[in-house]
This record gives C-alpha cells, sequence and structure tokens, in this order.
C-alpha cells in the first residue's frame, strides 16, 4: 500500500476521472454551445469573395480544400486573429515563454550550472509548462485581513495592463493592434498604470513586507518614468510624429541609435529599472524583504503576475527596437516566394496541387516580422544579462541616479535632437 | 501576581505611528536560522534586537554524558562546513588532559585539514553573502568551487562534510597514497579561481557603492564589544590566534595576517577571502615541510580518564577564535564541556552597527559579521 495515499484505489480513481468528464461534457452541451453560438452572433465575421463568412461557411473547407488558405486569410484580416494570436497576445506570450528559457539556461550557463534539463527530454524545454501547471495546481490563499476584491484584481489588471502594452507594438509594416496616431503617449499611459496596481496589491495584502516592496516599487517606478519619458522624445523631435509605425517606418536608411546614443542608453536603464530587473530588483529584494510586492501572492496568482512581468518585458525591448533600431527594418534576407507555385502549382507525383491564397504573407512583411523578432531577441539578451554579473542596487543610491543623472542625460539627448533638427540635418526637410 | 517577562518580540510595545516593527526570521530567506526583530521609521532602522536560539541542541550537555572520544562526531555539529576547525580546541584539550604526545606529521596534516575546512567554510559563507546582495552568480561559483577542496577532504577523511578526523592523539587515519600531488594541484587552481572573484565581485562598483561606508565598527568598539576573527581584523586590530598562541605547527609555517582599517562592510566581507588566499600558502609550505612518513596516531586505551582539572584552548577558526573549556573530574566522561564561540561574540555588534542604516543595508550588515546561526546557538 502506498505510503503518501493509502487509501488508494485504482479503480475508484478512474470512476472519478469518468465521473468528472460525464459532468464536463453535460455542462458542455447544456451551456457551453449555447453560450458559445450566442456570442458568434456578436463577432464580426470576416468577409470572403463578397460573401460573409457564416460558421458554416467556415466549415466548407473540410469539402473543399483549396478554399483552406483563402479562409485562414480571411480570418487574419479580423480584429480577433490580431489580438489574441499575431502581432498580439499569443505572439507575445511565445516570445516571453522563449525569453524565460533562453533566461534559465543563459544564467545557469553563466553560474557554471545546468539549468532546467529533464523536463522535456532536450535541454528541459518543457520546464516552463511544468512550473505552469505546477502553479496552477496549487492552493490560491489570501491573507485574512486583505483587501479582497483588490487583492484579486491586481494581477489581472496587471497581465491586462502588460497585454495592452504589446498591442501598440508595430511588429511588421501593417501588422500592429491599435494603430494609434498618438502611440507613444498611449505607451506613456499604459507605463503609469504599473506603479498603481503595484501599490494596489501591495497595499491591499494588508502585510508588511509587501507594503515595503510597494513603496519601494512605487519609489523606483515613478522616478524613473520621468527620464524614461524624456529619453524618448529625441525621436519624436527628429521624426515629428508619436505614431510608432510611423517611427518605424522613418527609420528604413539608419536606425536612430546612430544620432541618439545617449538617449538609447537612458531608455535602456530606465528599462531595466521599470522591469525590476536586477540591479534595480529592489521591490522584490529578498533578502531583504522576502518577495517584496509579490509576497502574499500564491498559486496562479503569482503565476499570472510572472506572465505579466514578461509581457512586460517584451514590450519594452519591442518598443527599443521600434523607437532607436529601426523596428521592422533592415536588409532583405527572406527569399521570395517562388513565383512557379502560383503559377503552376505543386507536383504532387501524378497529381498537380493548384493552391489558391498563395503566398500568405508577402516578402516584405515576413523580413519584418524577421528582423523584428531578431533585434527584440537581442535587446532581450541584453535586458536579462545584468543579471549574472551586478548585484542590487541600493534605494538611495537608485533615487540619487534616477533624478540626478538620467533626467540630465535625457535633457542633453534632447538638446542633441533639436541640433540636429534645427541645423537641418535631420527631420522634416532635411538633408539625410 | 507579577506579569511574566515575555521573550522579546512577543512583549506589547506602545504603537507608535511612525515605527513599524519586522519580525526579519525564522522564515524569512535572509536570516538564517534566527530571528532579527527590526524596528524601523521610513527606511531607517531605530532599533534592532538579535534574537537567536532556534536551533539550540544541547551539545555542551551532551557532552557530559559520553567519553571524550565519542564526544567528537556530536561536538562538530554545530558548524558542518568548519567541523575540523570546532573540533581543534576540543581535541587540543583532553590531548592535554590524558597527557598524549601527537607525532610531527599528524600536527602537520591537522594544519591542513583544518586549513582546507576554513577555505570550504568561507567559500560557503561567501555564496550566502552574494546571494544577501541579490548576486545569483557569486552565489554559484563559490558553491561550486568549494567542490574542489570537499573531494579533498573526502579523499583525507572519507567524508564530504562532517569528517570527524581529528581525534585525541592525532587523526583518523593516514592520508591517502599520492595525496600531496593532488592536493598541490587542486589549491593551486583553487587560488587561480578564487582571484577571479575580484572581477565578478570585489571590484564591481555596484557591491563597493552597496557596502562601502555601511555598518561601521571602530576599532575602540570592535575591542570594546569582544569581536573576533575577520571583524576584528576588518577593524585595523592585528589578531590572529594562529599567529599570537601558535597551536600545532602554526609557529613553524609562513603566512601573514590580512588587516584592513575601514572596518565597514566592505572590508568585513574581504578579509575572508584574503584570508583563503593565505590559507593556500600555508598548505602548500606544509606539505613541502611535511614528514613523508611516520606514525599519525597514539594508541587510545578504552574509554580513557583524564586527569583532574581543567583545561581551556584556543584556535583560530573561519569565523574567529574558537575557545574550548574542559573540565575533567576523573572519569571518561567529562565534567563539563563550554565551547566559547566565536560567531556569538560577533553577533553582539549587530545592534550596535544596524541601528541608523537602511533597511536595504540589513542583509549586508548581518551577514558580514561572519556568523553561523547554529554556532552560536550550538
Amino acid at each position: 500500500m502506498s505510503v503518501i495515499a493509502p487509501n488508494f484505489k485504482l479503480s475508484e480513481f478512474i470512476k472519478s476521472i469518468l465521473d468528472n468528464a460525464f459532468w464536463i461534457l453535460l455542462i458542455l452541451a447544456l451551456i457551453g454551445i449555447p453560450a458559445v453560438q450566442v456570442i458568434l452572433f456578436y463577432i464580426e465575421m470576416p468577409v470572403i469573395n463578397g460573401e460573409l463568412l457564416t460558421p458554416f461557411l467556415a466549415l466548407t473547407w473540410i469539402a473543399d480544400p483549396s478554399r483552406t488558405l483563402p479562409i485562414i486569410k480571411a480570418f487574419m484580416t479580423t480584429d480577433l486573429f490580431r489580438i489574441a494570436a499575431f502581432p498580439g497576445f499569443g505572439f507575445a506570450a511565445l516570445l516571453a515563454a522563449g525569453t524565460i528559457f533562453v533566461e534559465r539556461k543563459m544564467l545557469a550557463k553563466l553560474q557554471l550550472r545546468v539549468g532546467p534539463f529533464y523536463c522535456g527530454k532536450i535541454e528541459g524545454i518543457l520546464q516552463l509548462m511544468g512550473d505552469g501547471l505546477k502553479l496552477i495546481s496549487k492552493e490560491i490563499i489570501i491573507p485574512a485581513k486583505a483587501d479582497k476584491p483588490i487583492f484579486w484584481a491586481a494581477p489581472v489588471l496587471f497581465v491586462a495592463t502588460a497585454a495592452a502594452f504589446v498591442a501598440l507594438i508595430p511588429v511588421a509594416p501593417g501588422w500592429v493592434v491599435a494603430d494609434l496616431d498618438v502611440g507613444l503617449l498611449a505607451v506613456f499611459a499604459i507605463i503609469g498604470f504599473f506603479p498603481i496596481i503595484t501599490i494596489l496589491s501591495a497595499w491591499a495584502a494588508n502585510s508588511k513586507f509587501p507594503f515595503i516592496g510597494g513603496i519601494r516599487a512605487l519609489f523606483q517606478m515613478v522616478s524613473f518614468e520621468i527620464p524614461l519619458i524624456l529619453s524618448l522624445l529625441g525621436a519624436v523631435i527628429l521624426t515629428g510624429t508619436l505614431n510608432l509605425s510611423e517611427i518605424a517606418a522613418s527609420q528604413s536608411s539608419f536606425p536612430w541609435i546612430i544620432f541618439l546614443p545617449i538617449g538609447a542608453i537612458v531608455f535602456f536603464v530606465t528599462m531595466l529599472a521599470e522591469l525590476e530587473r536586477i540591479p534595480f530588483d529592489l521591490p522584490e529584494a529578498e533578502s531583504e524583504i522576502v518577495a517584496g510586492w509579490l509576497t502574499e501572492l500564491s498559486g496562479m496568482m503569482y503565476g499570472l503576475v510572472q506572465l505579466g512581468t514578461y509581457l512586460k518585458l517584451y514590450a519594452f525591448a519591442a518598443l527599443f527596437v521600434v523607437i532607436f533600431l529601426g523596428g521592422f527594418n533592415g536588409p532583405m534576407l527572406w527569399p521570395p516566394f517562388p513565383e512557379e507555385i502560383i503559377t503552376e502549382g505543386i507536383e504532387l507525383g501524378p497529381v498537380t496541387a493548384q493552391i489558391p491564397g498563395l503566398p500568405v504573407f508577402s516578402q516584405e512583411v515576413l523580413n519584418g516580422i524577421l528582423m523584428f523578432v531578431l533585434k527584440t531577441v537581442g535587446v532581450i539578451f541584453f535586458i536579462l544579462l545584468p543579471r549574472g554579473v551586478f548585484p542590487r542596487i541600493r534605494v538611495d543610491l537608485l533615487l540619487d541616479l534616477g533624478w540626478k543623472k538620467l533626467i540630465g542625460l535625457a535633457f542633453v539627448n534632447i538638446f542633441i535632437a533639436l541640433g540636429l533638427l534645427y541645423a537641418g540635418i535631420l527631420g522634416p526637410g532635411g538633408i539625410i | 501576581m507579577s506579569t511574566p517577562t515575555l521573550p522579546p518580540g512577543l512583549a506589547i510595545q506602545k504603537a507608535d505611528e511612525r515605527i513599524m516593527t519586522l519580525n526579519v526570521g525564522p522564515q524569512h530567506p535572509g536570516s538564517g536560522h534566527m530571528r532579527i526583530i527590526v524596528q524601523i521609521d521610513g527606511d531607517y532602522i531605530v532599533a534592532c534586537d538579535p534574537d537567536p536560539g532556534y536551533v539550540h541542541r544541547g551539545e555542551e550537555k551532551m557532552a557530559e554524558y559520553r567519553n571524550y572520544v565519542l564526544n567528537i562526531p556530536h561536538l562538530e555539529r554545530p558548524v558542518i562546513h568548519d567541523s575540523c576547525n570546532i573540533l581543534y580546541p576540543y581535541v587540543l584539550g583532553v590531548e592535554e588532559l590524558l597527557g598524549l604526545e601527537v607525532s610531527e606529521r599528524a600536527k602537520y596534516v591537522r594544519v591542513i585539514a583544518s586549513e582546507l575546512n576554513r577555505c570550504v567554510y568561507t567559500m560557503y559563507w561567501l555564496a550566502i553573502y552574494g546571494i544577501f546582495l541579490g548576486h545569483s552568480t557569486m552565489f554559484m561559483w563559490p558553491a561550486g568551487d568549494r567542490e574542489l577542496l570537499i573531494d579533498l577532504l573526502e579523499k583525507m577523511t572519507g567524508a564530504r562534510v562532517t569528517h570527524s578526523y581529528f581525534i585525541p592523539g592525532g587523526i583518523r587515519n593516514d592520508l591517502p597514497a599520492n595525496f600531496e600531488d593532488v592536493c598541490l594541484r587542486q589549491v593551486n587552481y583553487f587560488e587561480k579561481r578564487i582571484k577571479e572573484y575580484a572581477d565578478i565581485f570585489y571590484d564591481n562598483p555596484i557591491l563597493i557603492s552597496r557596502t562601502e561606508k555601511t555598518g561601521i565598527l571602530t576599532r575602540e568598539n570592535a575591542i570594546r564589544l569582544g569581536t573576533t576573527g575577520s571583524v576584528l581584523r576588518a577593524s585595523g586590530i592585528d589578531y590572529d590566534v594562529r599567529k599570537k598562541e601558535p597551536y600545532d605547527v602554526y609557529d613553524e609555517l609562513d603566512f601573514q595576517t590580512n588587516v584592513l582599517k575601514s572596518g565597514d562592510s566592505y572590508a568585513r566581507s574581504k578579509i575572508p577571502w584574503l584570508d583563503m588566499m593565505e590559507s593556500c600558502r600555508i598548505i602548500r609550505d606544509a606539505l613541502q615541510k611535511m614528514p613523508k612518513s611516520g606514525s599519525v596516531r597514539v594508541k587510545l586505551k578504552p574509554n580513557p580518564k583524564g586527569a583532574i582539572g581543567s583545561v581551556y584552548k584556543r584556535v583560530e577558526s573561519g569565523r574567529g577564535a574558537l575557545g574550548c573549556y574542559i573540565v575533567s573530574d576523573k572519569k571518561a566522561e567529562p565534567y563539563r564541556v563550554k565551547l566559547s564561540v566565536p560567531s556569538f561574540r560577533n553577533l553582539i555588534a549587530l545592534p550596535h552597527l544596524l541601528i541608523g542604516e537602511k533597511l536595504g543595508n540589513m542583509p549586508s550588515v548581518y551577514w558580514s559579521l561572519n556568523y553561523w546561526p547554529v554556532e552560536a546557538d550550538r
């Protein structure tokens, strides 16, 4: 008999699983399917060949495989796809998961150890999945004296805010969830939300260590927000627009980091502070204040905050790429789509398959995505690197750095941009 | 009816709106097996009360019920990473009580084992100092490089941490064949490795800005509070038991003590690292001067009985002067064994150093005192 579960019986275990499956199916049939059908009426469906794509029409690809690609392409034009899958949440979450894996393995190599190794056979590639399952299956404990609604809402709001940040990033020409003319202002507004959520969560926990951590986070984020905003203004002065897609497109011949290196450095340092990465991880300094404002979060609440943190990391790295490194611009590395597949089809033995709807993405878009991902991964690597090299900074030194040095440097950057503009070298009507 | 005196931290204190009391520990990543009751006003510490005793195991009382040899395995438990050094004063004292003569080779082997053990302890301490400052690489590197010396000690003693190697009258077993070459090679590599720590840790500008001029212990206060070891040497006092009261063969070996004047956390964290390089020097010197053969232990009678009297012996452990006071009353078991441990003496300085510091300095000042909670509780 097992020591861990003395009353364990396999037959009862299987029975309980079947029981659960039965109830899940019943609930799905009675509530789920009608609910989905009701929701489907309100979702804007794509238009294909001039007719509105209904769910029945969408299923015609089973009978006619040649309709598959046009239907997929029609779906890709919808807002739902953009928000949930490609330039939005799914793409960002995928990059964030990759970031966590790279961080673990890179840090392990730096510290002469192996890192995740067993989970998923190949270099522990499924470790993150295992962690996620563990966090989901853990009990969520709320402190007795916590302000429960706010404490519950804070992790969800954190992820939502991070996802809103992701929505503003142009990934490829024309591929952005929200193409706002005030894009950069929206970025500043979203960054302003993070300290509010942090202090709400910390205060609602009604515990000492989260409270100290929350106050530290507030100090840090508020004092670094000012140099962060100022450091981005150089690029705005030179391009004359706040639209992130236009800022990215304006760097087709050279990235702004060549002319605004000081702004890039200031932005990078403030970015580390906003992300609470080492050496600026004071709000989570474990040897001083346990886990800071995350101390009382348990189970999937903690998992949500971690997801939000890495989404935020991706979004900040992407913003750095868009403003200083040229975004999706770069040398054309992606090979052009072979024309003969469109005109002649693919030979599959005796039959020649004609595939309508090709290519799904144009060569420019694919190359833009490639350039964007390469640059973002590079920036993320440099964000992760200080964790292996630096100890934690102290709060007074941090505020000293933020208020005295970085703000001054950000103003120097603005003066450089203004000088370049008025000398007529760059900007609208410039000689370059 | 008088109210019973409550232990610190449980007593109800008058509420002050500005002062917040933090219980750092015992379940806190930055405390070890103890509690530090800290009162903070904003970010500044206004009062600090270290509260050790969570891992008290009654080692001294246990020693009164076991004979002189059986006491060895449990007396090294308070600091398993420094087990040779914590046994050293006990073994020296028992040798004097029983009237045993130790051979020259055994003395040299003891010195080598004790210096290796000092490095093993210091590496572990340094690893935790790294993680206390949020430097995870500095946690992994010493923990990895420590393996070199642990392998050596395993070859010598058969155990990786709790060696039980020193016995009254010498050492438990002789060195394995070809040990000298392996030891020299590993120690040379170890020294090369720890010199690299300067690049990543000791010369790191963020580390220096964090630890310099924090928790300053002046020369006068260091003497007044009775601190020992690296804390004393970091405050500018050249005191090392190995130099001042040489035991075994330390007077024949060539080494020096490291003294820094500033007395801040940075100096206190640097002294043990410098001492490790001296340890490497001592090991190399001892390997050269050691007699190549000879007996390493005296044959003991079963249940040896000590002469009536008392003896006090001191050695320099990884943390400072470690004394052992043994009273014998002509029985097989000692009448009393008292360990005078350096950790407890260095802890006394903590409330004086932390007052007026920022909360962020607490881990670095606390751990720079070269304190081992289990040893202080015994």
